[in-house]
């Protein structure tokens, strides 16, 4: 154990307060987080939303104006990072083009003064961890994408950081191989137990690989939990429309029932049952939101369900694995997704525009937002 | 496809064959620009060999005018002088080019715009103005030197070392600046963050990479110190010569092949030093 990682109560990294301010632009705004040890944090959110600028502090490119920053309970606000046991993997790899494979990973050994032989077997290591061993002598330059993207990884993780931070790593790579190194990514870090602080746009990219994610807007964290937590309860508008898709309802609560179950009328007179996420009260003005997949068109209105509307198909789309069918609820389009669990074969299986059926719910499926 | 394109290209191929007049008086041009840069060069480096003694005729072959010239005192003294000066300034200037490049890329600051302009501005300004501003500049800091502390400076190497500096640091910077315009600056990042302080930093990875810009820089530094007449001929005061300078004062008593034989030598130097240049820069891009 290493002095000053007593006190950290299994913390690696505590944000407390962290504000950073550009001339008169607010990047961060009082951001307060604590990243446990060994876990795979996200920061979500859109771009310019401070996650960028919130990793840049913790591997001291920027200090805070204000607040603290602690790396395993040890306060590192102005801190340099050449003196930080911290390292990145950049966006851009920013691998050294006049040094080999092997003598990038080497660098911060090297730095650091290890022994020859020590570097020579700990680069060797780091290599056979992300599959290179063969292209030590390479220049980055004869690399593809993807195997740039591993030498950073390696160059990173020979070092044993207490915190790898990833900023949008995977972004330059093509869809299907940003697919294979999310995988890979997730199963390293399992393999390493390193904390990693990953910072991405793509919501599909942190509900794949995270343990937890904070979802960021406008310099601000709107809500720390497991992906699960973040998907299925949302806290405020925002996160339920980032992170995958749903639709928006506005009303006015009518009235609440014991476990959160609420009545509300919405703007254009449609009664509707939901969960709410925070205690509500009868007058409130709130949004309930409804995400597509949890949502059902049926041919006739099942029997004793509150929530169920006659409604139009307007239109469908026809995706492969899933239907996505736009129907009309009052004055808005509706969308939900019917997962195409029949043979397309059968025609009759599949709505069709004009048709008529009924949209319906179970309450717990719709969740209530106060903001 | 392959069969019915295949005459078709021919055909274009052999049209191509017959020149049009157009492109005949393209290539006659081109010939002719070489020649007339490149004739009186020639000619020079011809009648360095002429047993002629005014050098105009020739009157068969001779490494004689180069044996002499090693047997001139004066000339080689020169000569030395000449390559000290151009050592000296060189490095200097590069150093200084070469962090001044660094900070006007990196750093934002209150009148970097007029100090860029200042920059360049020795680059444009006629030569025998700069070489004026010296002259008097260093006259009168040495009369004020003197009345100050009774120290009594002159004109000699030094004063033409600093002038050399002072006249080259432009240009180190511009061709410094330029290889500095393709650097990723996220790669001092990374090395900082894998445990490089700022001088590791610049050591490893910010030199090594801007290298070609400043064996460029410090090769156009050395040339144009090694070749400079005005601002020589200004600065150095009685006593010393450069070879330009010496050169000058030798061709107006005669003109003897030697001349041509120093200024082939002269010319050796200047282009062992651009094919160098290329050739480092050649060696960055494999």
């Amino acid at each position: 154990m290493q002095p000053g990682r007593a006190m950290n109560n299994g913390i690696a990294v505590d944000l407390r307060n962290v504000v950073k301010r550009f001339a008169d632009v607010c990047a961060v705004d009082h951001v307060s987080m604590q990243i446990r040890d060994g876990e795979f944090f996200s920061m979500l959110g859109p771009s310019g939303c401070g996650k960028t600028t919130t990793l840049r502090m913790i591997a001291g490119f920027e200090f805070p104006t204000s607040g603290e920053i602690f790396l395993h309970g040890k306060s590192v606000g102005n801190t340099p990072p050449f003196r930080r046991n911290v390292n990145t993997v950049f966006q851009s790899y920013a691998l050294f083009p006049h040094m080999t494979v092997a003598e990038n990973v080497a660098f911060g050994l090297r730095m650091k003064k290890a022994p020859p032989a020590d570097i020579a077997r700990r680069v060797t290591e780091a290599l056979e961890l992300v599959r290179l061993g063969d292209y030590a002598a390479r220049r980055p330059r004869q690399l593809s994408g993807g195997q740039q993207q591993r030498v950073a990884l390696a160059r990173a993780l020979v070092n044993h950081p207490e915190v790898l931070l990833l900023d949008e790593p995977l972004g330059s790579l093509d869809l299907k191989l940003r697919k294979e190194m999310q995988l890979e990514l997730k199963s390293l870090q399992e393999r390493v137990g390193i904390t990693f602080i990953y910072v991405t746009h793509d919501q599909e990219e942190a509900l794949t690989m995270s343990d937890r994610i904070a979802v960021m807007n406008a310099g601000r964290v709107l809500q720390i939990g497991t992906p699960t937590e973040i998907y299925e309860r949302p806290i405020c508008r925002f996160v339920a429309d980032f992170i995958g898709e749903t639709n928006f309802i506005e009303g006015k609560v009518e009235s609440v029932e014991p476990g959160g179950i609420a009545t509300i009328t919405s703007d254009d007179g449609l009664t509707l049952r939901g969960q709410a996420i925070r205690p509500v009260t009868p007058g409130m003005n709130v949004t309930l939101s409804i995400r597509p997949e949890k949502a059902f068109l049926a041919v006739q209105a099942p029997p004793g369900t509150p929530n169920c509307y006659q409604v139009r198909v307007e239109r469908i789309a026809y995706i492969g694995s899933d239907t996505r069918i736009d129907v009309r609820l009052g004055t808005r389009l509706f969308d939900l997704w019917e997962q195409n669990s029949r043979s397309t074969l059968d025609r009759d299986a599949y709505w069709q525009p004009g048709e008529t059926g009924y949209l319906w719910w179970p309450a717990e499926n719709a969740i209530i937002l106060t903001e | 496809m392959v069969d019915i394109q295949m005459p078709q290209s021919v055909r274009i191929a052999g049209g191509e064959r017959r020149r049009s007049a157009g492109s005949l008086a393209l290539g006659a041009h081109a010939i002719l620009t070489l020649v007339f840069l490149y004739a009186p060069i020639v000619v020079l480096v011809l009648f360095s060999f002429t047993r002629d003694s005014f050098g105009v005729r020739w009157t068969g072959f001779t490494f004689d005018w180069y044996t002499r010239l090693l047997a001139d005192q004066r000339l080689l003294t020169a000569a030395m002088n000449t390559l000290v000066v151009a050592l000296i300034s060189t490095v200097v200037s590069t150093i200084i080019g070469t962090m001044t490049a660094l900070a006007m890329e990196r750093y934002r600051f209150r009148g970097r715009t007029g100090f860029d302009a200042l920059l360049y501005l020795p680059i444009v300004i006629p030569e025998i103005v700069m070489a004026l501003a010296l002259l008097a500049f260093f006259a009168f800091s040495f009369g004020l030197i003197e009345a100050l502390f009774g120290v009594r400076f002159q004109f000699g190497l030094a004063t033409v070392t600093i002038s050399h500096i002072a006249f080259t640091i432009s240009f180190v910077v511009v061709v410094v600046r330029a290889s500095l315009k393709g650097f990723d600056m996220r790669l001092e990042e990374a090395a900082q963050d894998l445990g490089a302080n700022e001088w590791q930093t610049f050591r490893y990875i910010t030199l090594p990479l801007i290298m070609p810009g400043v064996i460029g820089g410090a090769l156009l530094a050395f040339t144009l110190s090694l070749d400079d007449f005005v601002i020589t001929f200004f600065t150095t005061g009685s006593g010393v010569s450069l070879l330009p300078v010496e050169v000058y004062g030798q061709v107006k008593r005669t003109i003897t092949p030697k001349i041509n034989a120093i200024s082939t030598l002269m010319l050796l130097v200047s282009i062992t030093l651009v094919f160098l240049s290329q050739f480092v820069q050649r060696q960055r891009e494999v």
